[in-house]
């Protein structure tokens, strides 16, 4: 029987985060995601040149909301963000750290933007994986934070964010001037991610240099939304539509986490078994089901379910 | 939408007298405005009066060549012109056209193997314009058939229902966009479907008006590629919506300035 293969035109764009020295980085490795020119893991389609990336989360601060469980493996370097990056990166073997800074929202200790560009320049300095920076997600304050970060990783090679519609410009123009790349974010919406991505490039940052965040919802809140607007946009990136064809960055462990089935105790609910295996399920089985949907880096908390989620990227890469 | 510039023709003054004086940067101009404007591929016709065109299709391929990698259709009714334009072509090329006497495929078939090119089918034969869609389908099935035998494959050929003018032939325009729609269902895979916009409203007071109109119905049909102005901003606007309508391009607020920059 003849075996009918899909014939695509287009391709992801490919992004690197992180730069060696020779790249004017001190980066001692570097990322790339994207550049498959197929629908994810349909390996006879087409080359899938990039295995899916998992980035650790850390914060500036220590984070008020994480489950016990969570808590249970990084309290005691919740205050010192460079020793949590340090375990992450030689405990845990992470190729990439994502460091939130939660600590710069007005709301939340208010750390001011030159405060944050000191922490990005000693994290630099700590660990020579390369660096996710996102902002507090207050638009005011990010327009002072993120450039200030970007000024003290310039030539890096950072993924920073995120941009929204409403609040683009600043982000974007630093980013373009020291050599970063940007996160693009839209609410679950593929008309404004790909608006997005067309106003940002207007400001001269090249499409190769976006990801888009398309805004996710864990298992059970919401993931078949952004399930299938990822794979809405992948479709149109593979026939040829150069503006939505960026790589997926997916906050897998901030939402997954957030759900109830993720931190209720047992005592609450007798029949759902052990809460510390609960929440670890929740984010590997929303990680795994992005990716299905063209998820190229997933943003993960737990070590447990990053070690999951690992060994089923590379059972699906091993097959083929 | 795939959209061929028509606009190097040396039918055209500035065209002409560019080819004549092998004004290179009249020409490479000329490409480029068009490809900016959304053409995905340039029609090259070296036009009635170039008395060399064997010599002349080759150096305005290569001129176009320079500043552009578009897809380059070229535009003659004689093959060996055609050949000649074939041999000096980098980019990808369409050879325009063919038309469904036996003759005339017998020496095209192979060049566009040869050369890897995709081929425009025009439904008109030695006997004439096809009057009705019966004809146009019996044409287009004859073209289809023949490059079967010669084992061309058929997503690459372009089946053209000669466009006639609507103050002349105003009750075919229904027969000409059912055409359109049946072309498709001949074989499988599909050929694609092309017309040659202009002639629609040649002789009409209202040229753009009828041209945009006709597009975006033809659109509707299941055209997939059109030979037109892509200069006439309105024109091409609308096809880019007609797309959208159609749901072949995702929606954004800028999707104008997104498919131009695809």
């Amino acid at each position: 029987m003849e075996q009918l293969i899909e014939k695509w035109t287009g391709s992801v764009h490919e992004v690197i985060i992180g730069a060696t020295e020779a790249e004017g980085g001190s980066r001692q490795s570097t990322v790339k995601i994207g550049g498959e020119k197929t629908l994810p893991f349909l390996f006879p389609e087409g080359v899938i040149p990039n295995k899916p990336v998992i980035a650790y989360e850390i914060q500036d601060i220590p984070p008020q909301d994480w489950p016990a469980e969570l808590t249970s493996q990084y309290k005691d370097v919740f205050n010192d963000p460079l020793a949590w990056a340090e375990r992450c990166v030689a405990q845990f073997g992470a190729k990439l750290i994502c460091v939130k800074l939660t600590g710069a929202h007005p709301d939340n200790g208010n750390k001011s933007a030159d405060d944050e560009a000191k922490l990005v320049g000693r994290l630099l300095k700590r660990v020579t994986v390369p660096l996710i920076i996102t902002g507090c997600g207050d638009d005011e304050k990010d327009n002072q934070v993120l450039p200030a970060c970007c000024e003290a990783a310039k030539g890096e090679r950072c993924l920073i964010g995120c941009a929204v519609q409403d609040n683009y410009k600043t982000i974007t123009a630093a980013v373009s001037a020291d050599g970063h790349s940007i996160i693009a974010e839209s609410p679950i919406d593929i008309n404004i991610a790909k608006q997005l991505n067309i106003l940002i490039s207007d400001m001269g940052l090249p499409l190769e240099r976006i990801v888009i965040n398309p805004t996710i919802g864990s298992l059970g809140y919401g993931l078949e939304y952004a399930y299938s607007i990822m794979e809405r946009a992948r479709l149109a990136a593979l026939s040829g539509d150069k503006t939505v064809a960026s790589p997926f960055i997916c906050f897998v462990a901030q939402e997954s986490w957030r759900a109830k089935e993720a931190k209720v105790s047992k005592t609450e609910f007798p029949d759902w078994g052990e809460e510390v295996e609960r929440g670890v399920i929740w984010e590997a089985l929303t990680a795994t089901a992005l990716m299905q949907s063209g998820g190229n880096l997933l943003v993960m908390r737990h070590p447990k379910a990053v070690k999951k989620v690992s060994s089923y990227i590379d059972s699906l890469f091993k097959i083929n | 939408m795939f959209i061929i510039g028509e606009l190097i023709n040396g039918m055209y003054s500035n065209i002409g007298k560019a080819i004549r004086d092998k004004d290179k940067a009249a020409i490479q101009k000329c490409a480029l405005l068009q490809v900016e404007a959304g053409a995905d591929a340039l029609d090259v016709n070296c036009g009635p009066a170039s008395k060399q065109p064997v010599g002349d299709i080759q150096w305005l391929v290569q001129t176009i060549q320079e500043v552009t990698d578009k897809a380059l259709a070229l535009d003659s009714s004689k093959p060996e012109v055609i050949e000649s334009g074939l041999k000096v072509a980098k980019n990808p090329t369409i050879i325009n056209s063919t038309t469904a006497d036996e003759e005339k495929l017998k020496k095209l078939l192979p060049l566009a193997k040869k050369y890897n090119a995709k081929l425009i089918g025009l439904t008109i034969s030695s006997n004439g314009i096809p009057q009705n869609k019966d004809q146009r389908l019996e044409l287009a099935a004859q073209i289809v058939a023949t490059c079967s035998e010669y084992g061309f494959n058929t997503e690459d050929l372009y089946l053209d229902p000669i466009v006639l003018p609507v103050n002349v032939a105003q009750a075919q325009m229904r027969e000409i966009l059912e055409s359109i729609r049946e072309f498709k269902i001949i074989s499988d895979p599909s050929p694609k479907t092309i017309i040659g916009l202009s002639n629609v409203s040649q002789g009409t007071d209202t040229r753009p008006l009828i041209n945009r109109t006709f597009l975006t119905m033809a659109q509707g049909y299941g055209l997939d590629a059109a030979i037109l102005d892509p200069l006439d901003k309105e024109l091409v606007d609308a096809a880019i919506t007609a797309d959208l309508i159609l749901n072949k391009n995702i929606y954004c607020n800028s999707y104008l300035t997104a498919y131009r920059k695809k």
